[in-house]
């Protein structure tokens, strides 16, 4: 009773020690700042589609190429399409690919962490062998083969093979394929730690199920970790979405994404090198305010692994 | 030691042998057919012809069995034929792994040389403005899209100030070696500057506790001279965790070389895995997957064993 009674009286304690943590890296505070404004943007894209009067798949064949100007506050491309709403809308792809992948793989990654560590034995040295030979492999040529697969093949209809909304969830689905190993082998550690604790060993005496032990007991005291860990991933998960967008393998144009509207500009590079320079910035500066907000969580929630 | 290479060898070997079969059946998922590719090519053929040939090429059986021909005929070194280059596979992928290494190699050795002094640099300036600005490089390092810096690199160097050609190996009718080398100028560039942001950050973090160490207070205490503390006692101590990082990432190093020669167009592994899998050549696709991971794994090894050599604390039974 008492305990229970102390671990509640500690909580706000830790929770405004953490804050103030968090608040003193000037980094992650300005970091989180950037990504309001970009997820801002991001939810008000239909918003501003509405107040322009036109779409970001709408061509002006009358200003294609056009500098700047009230309509178009960035100009248009090749096709006469207006660059920031493009933006507006790739940052949603961007946003939503990058935070769902990243929590997928924390799903899978959290899972398959705490049965090998808690289990052990041959379950976890066959889990292990698992996450090292996903770990091994050249990740970004077998995405490729992934992105490529012709889904027909699988047993798809055509109809939705081709769909817009497929070609989103499928680049989320095959990056959590690859992308949970880092948490497995996070998860695991601490979870080996923990069953050895001796609140853990009361509750497997006092005939708790496997299963309460392992979300009520173990789960909540190595959420920290993963929580910084998954927020670090998100970064490259963007930058991976892009890659295979700027390939051709990923979100399929005209759906915009930061991607695949570089591999467009690319083409451009001589006659409008701007085209290049906005897409890559904006991805630029999402993963570092992602990567800055990651490393200020860690000084708060982990604060001897930050060192 | 002996058995503990050994083991991992073979585990390794496994994990590519598994990886041969996910590879395979992954590859006859893609889109087209390499029968229609054919038919394509000849109006002539009746669908009699088609049948008469999935039996020639063996493309009737079930996966299973396609997939124990192709690693018998693989394990006698035959992998096909490159359906682009109408050669055999190994013999198409030689001058690409070639490139690769070179490409790889050069930049990482640079990275690697530019990257530890720089983290080193950064943790003996702790909290100061250089530690700053390192710090800072380190997080665009990682956060630039790759293959936008090639495209910054190709916009500021070719276009720009055209010190650099944008792409390729070699200029028409001039294949010199001081025009080799000015072709391989920017994607080693890109590459290296790539990696480098990953192996500073690391060695930044190791020499900092390296240098919290009680030997590095009693080297000091002694009288040892601060070059010394730092480049004898924390750095050999903060390298060998570097080490084995930078082996274990060799994966990374590889997508980033994959996307380094798409962008410059350099005819390399990376570059060609890519074509092949556009392009519908499934057997230069599946070799050429095989090989990355295989240099993926070597590369595991590596780590494994240099943390071993350079750690006497280390042992394996």
């Amino acid at each position: 009773m008492s305990d229970v009674a102390l671990a509640k009286a500690e909580r706000p304690g830790t929770r405004n020690r953490a804050l103030a943590r968090f608040l003193r890296h000037r980094g992650a505070v300005v970091s989180a700042f950037v990504l309001a404004i970009v997820v801002l943007a991001a939810l008000g894209a239909p918003l501003a589609e509405r107040w322009l009067g036109h779409g970001p798949n709408d061509t002006d064949l009358g200003a294609v190429l056009a500098p700047p100007s009230w309509k178009y506050l960035l100009g248009t491309d090749d096709a006469g399409r207006d660059v920031l709403l493009r933006l507006m809308y790739g940052g949603r792809v961007s946003l939503l690919v990058g935070l769902a992948a990243a929590l997928a793989s924390a799903v899978i990654g959290t899972a398959i962490g705490i049965l090998a560590g808690y289990y052990g034995g041959r379950l976890d040295a066959f889990l292990m062998r698992l996450t090292d030979g996903v770990i091994a492999l050249p990740t970004l040529a077998l995405l490729i083969v992934l992105a490529a697969i012709d889904l027909k093949k699988v047993g798809i209809p055509d109809s939705i093979a081709h769909s817009e909304a497929v070609s989103l969830y499928r680049i989320i689905f095959i990056i959590s394929l690859v992308g949970w190993t880092g948490v497995a082998r996070l998860v695991r550690g601490a979870t080996l730690s923990m069953r050895t604790r001796e609140f853990v060993r009361a509750a497997v005496a006092l005939g708790a199920p496997a299963r309460r032990i392992m979300l009520v007991h173990i789960l909540p005291n190595v959420i920290g970790p993963v929580i910084v860990a998954t927020t670090l991933s998100v970064g490259g998960i963007i930058l991976t979405e892009s890659v295979l967008s700027y390939l051709g393998l990923g979100i399929q144009p005209p759906m915009a994404s930061w991607g695949n509207m570089l591999s467009n500009a690319q083409t451009m590079l001589f006659q409008a090198p701007e085209l290049v320079i906005y897409p890559g910035l904006a991805i630029m500066l999402t993963v570092i305010a992602f990567n800055f907000l990651g490393d200020g969580l860690q000084d708060a929630l982990d604060p001897r692994a930050g060192e | 030691m002996i058995r503990f290479v050994a083991q991992r060898a073979v585990e390794s070997l496994v994990v590519l042998l598994v990886m041969s079969f996910v590879v395979y059946a992954l590859i006859g998922l893609m889109p087209g057919d390499p029968i229609d590719i054919m038919l394509s090519g000849d109006p002539r053929m009746t669908p009699e012809d088609r049948e008469r040939l999935r039996a020639l090429y063996g493309l009737h059986l079930p996966i299973w069995e396609r997939y124990w021909n192709w690693l018998a005929a693989a394990f006698g070194g035959d992998f096909g034929y490159s359906r682009t280059s109408n050669r055999p596979v190994l013999e198409t992928m030689g001058p690409y792994l070639g490139r690769t290494a070179l490409l790889m190699g050069a930049s990482f050795v640079l990275s690697v040389a530019i990257a530890i002094p720089l983290g080193l640099m950064a943790a003996v300036r702790q909290r100061r403005l250089a530690d700053y600005g390192i710090n800072l490089f380190c997080f665009a390092g990682k956060s630039v899209p790759p293959f936008w810096l090639a495209l910054m690199l190709i916009l500021v160097f070719a276009v720009e100030l055209r010190w650099f050609p944008a792409g390729g190996i070699e200029t028409v009718g001039d294949s010199g070696f001081v025009d080799r080398a000015r072709h391989l100028v920017l994607p080693v560039l890109c590459l290296t500057l790539l990696n480098l942001a990953s192996v500073a950050r690391l060695m930044r973090a190791e020499a900092i506790s390296a240098l919290r160490q009680d030997y590095v207070r009693t080297a000091r205490a002694k009288g040892l001279a601060e070059g010394r503390v730092i480049w004898g006692h924390a750095m050999r101590n903060a390298l060998n965790p570097v080490v084995t990082v930078i082996a274990l990432e060799f994966g990374t190093l590889f997508s980033g070389a994959l996307i380094t020669e798409t962008v410059f167009a350099y005819p390399g592994m990376g570059k060609a895995i890519y074509d092949a899998i556009l392009g519908n050549d499934y057997n230069l696709a599946l070799v050429g997957l095989l090989f990355a991971t295989l240099l993926v794994l070597v590369g595991n090894l590596a780590a494994d064993l240099a943390y071993a050599i350079l750690d006497p604390r280390v042992s394996y039974r």
